[in-house]
């Protein structure tokens, strides 16, 4: 197979002049998953920020087709316009819905769920940027332990969000899917590897990409593919891939890298103190324990 | 450059002038971003060894790998600055605009 990367992928833009912030993860990730699905893909995004910056009559940043289907409702529109493109014999097309944490992990879930138990033949595409972004950084099911939001304030009394973030690359396997995956955008040859799969498969196929964002979590602009990066350096974040009925971590850390350093780059996680990163610590050996012991590397 | 461009448009005079439903064609850029710029990227090409990891990590696409020498769209470019941050031999450089 070609090795994807920056050399081998194309110069062509499918997803251009949209009106996201400077330095937004979401559109990278999708920036790159159109260039290897190619023209001949139909995309279906819920309301969120990939639908705010690039409909924007009469500016339309897709130059595929692509439309805006009710919050709940992706993997249905996706389902929906593949069997439309089935009935109509037309070949050769990829059919993606592309939504974020909220509109995979909660607003979206049974959707989804559906969509993968007919094993309905379309690529989702979760951009995970770890909270609803385009409503004003409200907590998602998504959203990791500690994080600040507006509805998960940090004070005397919480540290803000007091829930772990939802396991959805396990819960999508458990469904049985043909094929999963964890990717970053601090990783992107990774990303686009496993983008080119999902293309190649026959059936559902599940992307969960980790995307930073500036404006919701207070940081640089220009930091965000090194904090893609240091995510799952730390440990934090993982890469793997579900296929065949078995798990598969891509990159195996044989040292953490500081989880404070890529923790407090960020305004969101500034109130943590010790104790609670101590935590957040703890919570990351552990997941890394059951993860060495039950899969492959 | 071979990027895609702002079409012309006109918002329509008459109601039968509007499409039916809230469609619009795909590939219609009718506004660009140029103006939300403080800071732009400028790539000294003497420095540069065309690794085109800049390319890779632009959110907005806005660098153009089709020429020998890389170039910016200017148009489309945020000035966000990751491609001068994740620059392996800092040929990029972040310059204030000026009016």
């Amino acid at each position: 197979m070609l090795k994807l990367n920056a050399h081998t992928i194309t110069n062509k833009e499918y997803f251009y002049g949209h009106k996201a912030c400077g330095g937004c993860g979401e559109s990278l990730a999708l920036r790159h998953a159109m260039k290897i699905l190619g023209e001949n893909s139909f995309a279906a995004l819920p309301a969120g920020c990939m639908a705010a910056v690039s409909f924007i009559y009469p500016n339309m940043a897709f130059t595929t087709n692509a439309m805006i289907t009710p919050f709940a409702a992706t993997a249905s529109v996706a389902s929906g316009i593949a069997a439309g493109l089935k009935a109509l014999g037309i070949e050769n097309t990829q059919t993606i819905g592309i939504a974020g944490d909220g509109g995979t992990a909660d607003i979206g879930f049974q959707a989804l769920s559906g969509a993968i138990d007919r094993n309905a033949d379309i690529i989702f595409i979760t951009t995970d940027n770890e909270a609803y972004m385009n409503t004003g950084i409200q907590k998602s099911g998504l959203t990791p332990y500690g994080t600040k939001t507006t509805t998960s304030p940090a004070g005397e009394n919480l540290p803000g969000s007091i829930t772990q973030k939802k396991n959805m690359f396990e819960i999508v396997a458990a469904h049985g899917i043909t094929y999963a995956a964890t990717a970053s955008v601090g990783y992107i040859e990774d990303f686009l590897k496993k983008v080119q799969k999902a293309k190649d498969t026959k059936g559902t196929s599940y992307i969960q990409v980790f995307v930073p964002c500036p404006t919701g979590w207070g940081y640089p602009a220009n930091e965000t593919v090194s904090l893609a990066k240091a995510v799952v350096d730390s440990g934090l974040w993982y890469l793997a891939e579900y296929e065949n009925g078995e798990f598969m971590l891509n990159k195996n850390p044989k040292e953490f890298t500081s989880a404070k350093d890529y923790l407090k780059k960020q305004s969101r996680f500034k109130h943590l103190n010790d104790a609670d990163i101590e935590y957040i610590e703890e919570q990351r050996d552990k997941k890394w324990e059951i993860m060495r012991r039950k899969w492959n590397y | 450059m071979d990027r895609p461009k702002v079409k012309g448009w006109s918002y329509p005079k008459s109601i039968d002038q509007f499409p039916m439903g809230s469609t619009c064609k795909s590939d219609h850029l009718t506004s660009i971003n140029a103006g939300w710029r403080t800071v732009k990227p400028v790539i000294d090409q003497e420095v540069c060894i065309n690794c085109l990891k800049c390319f890779l990590v632009c959110p907005d696409g806005a660098i153009d790998k089709s020429s020998k020498e890389l170039e910016i769209d200017y148009d489309f470019c945020k000035g966000c600055g990751i491609c001068a941050f994740e620059c392996p031999v800092n040929a990029i450089k972040m310059i204030e605009e000026v009016k």
